[in-house]
């Protein structure tokens, strides 16, 4: 599937075929590649020029000319640096307990689970199940299961686990709560995906040798699953840090939870502030591309596509 | 009694992650039943009126943002699907120049958070002047799924064996002959895979969809929209009814796959 992008388990790294070169190769190629030049990397461009902009003079609001507005950088980051932190650690969180959810989940599917291949299919349908039914609807339904009066919170607080004023939605609880639910199926599906290929005589040897489990675990099982760890982790924490449906006010979110996407959506959709939108999607961007590379070149997975 | 207590853990666990998975499906699902008035918060018992009137709340706005989802997946996914498939043959079959550049253009949508890919196209259509319909959302929805419908269909190209082909034009068979009878039959359960994640993707988009739509409400807008105000038992319906369609379609695949790999076992 295609959580096999970001891993290279799948991708054979020698070439059976010897391929030719051919016309045709163009003409298979020029139109897809023409249409994201046109609607992927050409927008890219053009948010770069957006974010430099400079208001128009005695102009609307939402009219701005291109300039070399520098300034517009300085002033996002002044600004709206809470969101810039919320949004990078919110996500980190995330992954961190989509990784430590989905592991055990993983390995019982992929290995545990390999002499009943019926189980193995079932299990991987529920794991996917989530994808059939409207991400926000989900969102929702945590929503409304963490609402003051639901039966939760109301548990909760006769337990006295939670103090009789205290709220679960809006907090930062319930954003990476959120993250870690809607990004689950991103970070197993790789793991499973490695894992169900992981050879258990090289722990059987590990066994052998004396080692114990965790050692095991920690010298076998974890560096042969690397690249699905990286994938998983990537999956999850690329959308993670750019959504801003859990973080909404009318999501999992409050006041205080926004992220830099509730910001760039404000800035663009309400506001108008467009080459502040701009320049908060460039920098998101920027950081996002920086982590992906560095962490792929550490974990030795370059090959990408 | 460890030692039982250690097998059972890790089973008992992963059935305690997938009901967790579970839960908001079933709440969608349960207070699909719900007999609300506008919005569907409080249970006020059940009734199977909304899934028989589904359409007629509030002039069913809530079907015709349903309309326009699969309207937009629909043509999305074709575009997608057959520019993607092109570009997934060419790479595993022929050499060309710029190819790590060409890698790195399928890539790197895939590694970009949706609202920047959200914000640049919109960014875009506004410097140029043209007016968010539902061309602008179908523009985008397959922008982002080209890359996908390639990571799919490639690993299917690249286990098809050559020698068919080669089979096939050494019978005589014409380029388009041996593409329509041998090459594409044998693609096409990739192809059909990358097709429905292509539609699942956009079906379910949100944050590209908002920023590039204007005035046109799909079914996942529709939800954001009405959140505020709560969001009335039919989308609930909606929501229910794809799931299950797409859970009698994904089981009935995976069981049939399954049964075909014992076969294949018990032959060998």
């Amino acid at each position: 599937m295609a959580f096999a992008a970001f891993s290279t388990a799948t991708a054979p790294s020698t070439d059976p075929v010897a391929r030719r070169r051919s016309p045709v190769a163009l003409f298979l190629l020029l139109p897809g590649i023409l249409y994201l030049v046109l609607f992927f990397l050409t927008p890219l461009v053009s948010l770069l020029l957006t974010s430099f902009q400079t208001p128009r003079e005695f102009g609307d609001i939402g009219q701005y000319d291109y300039a070399f507005r520098w300034q517009n950088y300085t002033e996002v980051i002044t600004t709206y640096w809470p969101h810039i932190v919320r949004s990078f650690s919110y996500a980190l969180a995330a992954t961190f307990f989509a990784l430590v959810i989905s592991y055990p989940l993983a390995y019982f599917i992929g290995v545990k689970a390999r002499k009943w291949p019926l189980l193995q299919s079932l299990m991987l349908v529920l794991v996917i199940a989530p994808f059939f039914i409207s991400f926000l609807l989900r969102t929702l339904a945590w929503k409304q299961l963490f609402s003051d009066e639901s039966f939760v919170v109301q548990s909760l607080k006769a337990l006295s686990l939670l103090g009789p004023e205290a709220h679960v939605t809006g907090t930062a609880f319930s954003v990476i709560f959120g993250l870690t639910y809607n990004f689950i199926p991103f970070m197993t599906l790789p793991l499973y995906t490695t894992l169900e290929r992981l050879d258990v005589r090289y722990l059987e040897a590990g066994n052998d040798l004396y080692a114990s489990p965790f050692q095991v675990f920690r010298k076998i099982t974890i560096p042969l699953s690397m690249p699905g760890i990286v994938a998983g982790t990537l999956l999850t924490f690329i959308p993670a840090a750019g959504d801003y449906i859990n973080a909404s006010r009318d999501f999992l979110g409050g006041t205080g939870t926004q992220m830099m996407g509730n910001v760039i959506e404000a800035n663009f959709l309400v506001l108008q502030n467009y080459p502040s939108a701009a320049a908060l999607s460039i920098i998101l961007m920027t950081v996002i591309l920086v982590i992906v590379s560095i962490y792929v070149k550490r974990s030795g997975t370059e090959e990408l596509l | 009694m460890k030692l039982s207590l250690g097998k059972w853990l890790l089973p008992v666990y992963s059935g305690l992650a997938l009901l967790f998975l579970m839960i908001p499906i079933g709440y969608t699902f349960v207070y699909s039943f719900n007999d609300s008035l506008k919005s569907n918060i409080t249970w006020r018992g059940f009734t199977f009126d909304k899934w028989l009137n589904v359409c007629n709340v509030q002039n069913g706005a809530v079907c015709q943002a349903f309309g326009n989802s699969l309207f937009i997946g629909a043509v999305a996914t074709v575009v997608a699907t057959t520019l993607g498939t092109m570009i997934a043959i060419a790479i595993v079959r022929y050499r060309f120049k710029f190819r790590s550049q060409t890698s790195l253009l399928l890539f790197l949508p895939m590694a970009t958070p949706e609202v920047v890919l959200g914000a640049g196209l919109a960014a875009q259509f506004l410097s140029l002047g043209v007016p968010k319909d539902m061309l602008t959302i179908i523009l985008a929805h397959t922008m982002f799924c080209i890359s996908f419908v390639v990571v799919t269909v490639k690993a299917r190209v690249a286990s098809l064996d050559p020698a068919l082909e080669e089979a096939g034009r050494d019978l005589y068979g014409s380029a388009w002959q041996v593409f329509a009878r041998i090459t594409f039959p044998l693609l096409l359960p990739g192809i059909l895979a990358a097709a429905l994640l292509s539609f699942a993707l956009s079906f379910d988009d949100f944050i590209i969809t908002n920023f590039n739509s204007g005035a046109v409400t799909t079914f996942p807008k529709y939800i954001y929209i009405s959140a505020a105000r709560g969001i009335p038992a039919e989308a609930n319906v909606l929501a229910s009814a794809v799931f299950i369609l797409a859970l009698v379609v994904v089981v009935t695949v995976q069981v049939s796959g399954a049964a075909k790999a014992r076969r294949l076992a018990k032959l060998s």
